[in-house]
């Protein structure tokens, strides 16, 4: 995402590290961050094979509870009843420690932002959500609950501590002698855990396609003390943006500001899937006329993978075209490692939609071969 | 003729008329893993500061201007395959173009290696 904003640039807690490990420092999303240590190609092979730890403390971690009621019985059915004036998703139906990926809509069905809607796992906590949105987006994302749901919650922001990620195959056998509840936890559940005193928020989830935690983690001594010990595992590298990318393109997910804006619903997006049965009967989304007509008789455009058939990668802005037609542009695009091939994803006239379809790709004037293609292009790594 | 650099990290030999140019090692560690290249057709010329090649890393593409005006007369065409090879040896078998030269005067205001390597270490 083009950073034009002019304000000073803020530093994470995890600034000095960086520079420490050789991070080269770029803006992003308000913040300093580091765009690659040795390199992005070795950064995001070894996450496939080994565990990267990601600074994401840019990110927007909050938590949204209840002024009244908070630990009483039907806590979290009143709070996701509120929530889910803003997303499309079925929150009431999370279990304890379940986490959810949704979006916020706007009244069009616009996607403001992707965010993982998390309910705590412990029962005298009911009737508070662990929410995490965007860096680039957070103060609106916030402000815009605030405005919607404020008379009867609060939102406390916790962008003040420290989010890492540790993601890769490896990341369960480092992370399990410092948590050993990561190695309960499968896919998208999480664990809010008390260690010496400190509070530390795990999710077995991330951004990546491979196996792995987002932690939430405090902003002091003890906290820092456990990235260095994390750092001075041999399983574990520094990982930087240009990796995360390259990684969660592979993994065919979207970068928002990039695949998915307010220009686009999440039928165009092709995450449907978020919307569960519950909700589409239901149809009390903001947006809903709309993206229910579009489920009901498909969208004009939708996302799809788009696979280069030369060596030429595509970047995002690069025009689809079928015999000299414009049909779609790229919206992430570039080079991924672990398939050793340019890989891309964009949006396309629904009709060429499918699999195989051959398209021309506008790289500096010229048309260059690919098709479209299912995502994505490496399988992931959950635990389920 | 000693090589000459550009302060947009092209180096350029002179051989006789002909003119080789490639990026610089310092250039291509600034990119990192290069995995796409495209050179100029022999018979493509250009003025001094055109768009001449692409080079493109995991992350980003990156524009190659031409350090001298002139005519290309060999693309080097086994980058198009090998585009590792930018990084491996970017002053010897990762060259891009072979250019004719049309005014050798444009070759003056360019560095040699000592005055290069200041302008690298001031960056």
């Amino acid at each position: 995402m083009a950073d034009t904003d002019t304000k000073p640039l803020k530093r994470t807690a995890l600034h000095d590290v960086h520079v420490a490990h050789g991070g080269k420092m770029v803006p992003f999303a308000g913040y300093e961050m580091p765009v690659q240590f040795d390199g992005v190609k070795a950064e995001h092979l070894w996450t496939r094979a080994h565990a990267g730890l990601f600074d994401v403390s840019h990110m927007g971690p909050c938590f949204l509870f209840l002024k009244d009621g908070l630990g009483e019985p039907g806590g979290h059915e009143k709070i996701s009843a509120l929530i889910e004036r803003l997303v499309p998703s079925n929150i009431a139906g999370l279990k304890p420690g379940q986490g959810r990926l949704t979006v916020l809509l706007n009244d069009e069905g616009g996607i403001l932002d992707d965010l993982i809607i998390t309910r705590m796992s412990d029962p005298a906590l009911d009737g508070m959500l662990y929410i995490v949105v965007n860096g680039a987006v957070k103060e609106h994302d916030w402000a815009l609950m605030e405005a919607s749901l404020g008379e009867d919650t609060m939102l406390q922001r916790a962008d003040d501590r420290m989010l890492i990620a540790l993601q890769g195959p490896e990341a369960e056998a480092v992370l399990a002698p410092h948590f050993p509840e990561a190695v309960e936890l499968s896919f998208m559940r999480c664990a809010y855990i008390e260690k010496d005193s400190e509070k530390y928020m795990l999710s077995r989830c991330g951004y990546t396609g491979e196996d792995g935690f987002e932690i939430l983690v405090p902003n002091n001594k003890s906290g820092l003390e456990l990235i260095d010990d994390l750092l001075a595992d041999a399983r574990v590298k520094p990982i930087g943006l240009g990796a995360r990318d390259s990684l969660r393109l592979e993994a065919g997910l979207c970068l928002y500001g990039n695949d998915i804006d307010a220009s686009r619903t999440p039928v165009e997006a092709d995450l449907s899937w978020l919307i569960q049965k519950s909700r589409r009967e239901r149809a009390d989304f903001p947006g809903a006329e709309r993206i229910l007509h579009q489920l009901e008789n498909g969208a004009d455009s939708v996302r799809v993978g788009v696979q280069p058939l030369g060596r030429a990668p595509a970047r995002e802005g690069t025009e689809i075209q079928i015999d000299g037609e414009g049909v779609g542009v790229v919206t992430s695009g570039g080079f991924g490692p672990s398939v050793e091939r340019p890989v891309a994803m964009g949006y396309v006239t629904s009709k060429y939609a499918v699999p195989g379809t051959r398209i021309d790709l506008m790289i500096r004037g010229k048309a260059h071969d690919a098709e479209v293609c299912a995502l994505p292009f490496v399988d992931p790594n959950y635990k389920r | 003729m000693t090589k000459k650099f550009t302060e947009d990290h092209e180096w350029i030999q002179l051989d006789g008329e002909i003119a080789t140019v490639g990026i610089t090692k310092y250039a291509a560690e600034q990119l990192g893993d290069v995995v796409f290249v495209e050179v100029p057709e022999a018979g493509a010329s250009f003025s001094k500061g055109d768009d001449m090649a692409v080079v493109e890393s995991v992350k980003a593409a990156s524009d190659v201007y031409a350090p001298v005006g002139g005519e290309v007369v060999d693309g080097n065409a086994a980058l198009a395959d090998a585009p590792e090879t930018v990084n491996e040896d970017p002053e010897g078998a990762g060259w891009f173009c072979k250019l004719k030269i049309s005014d050798k005067s444009e070759l003056e205001g360019l560095m040699d290696a000592d005055a290069y390597a200041k302008f690298c270490e001031g960056l």
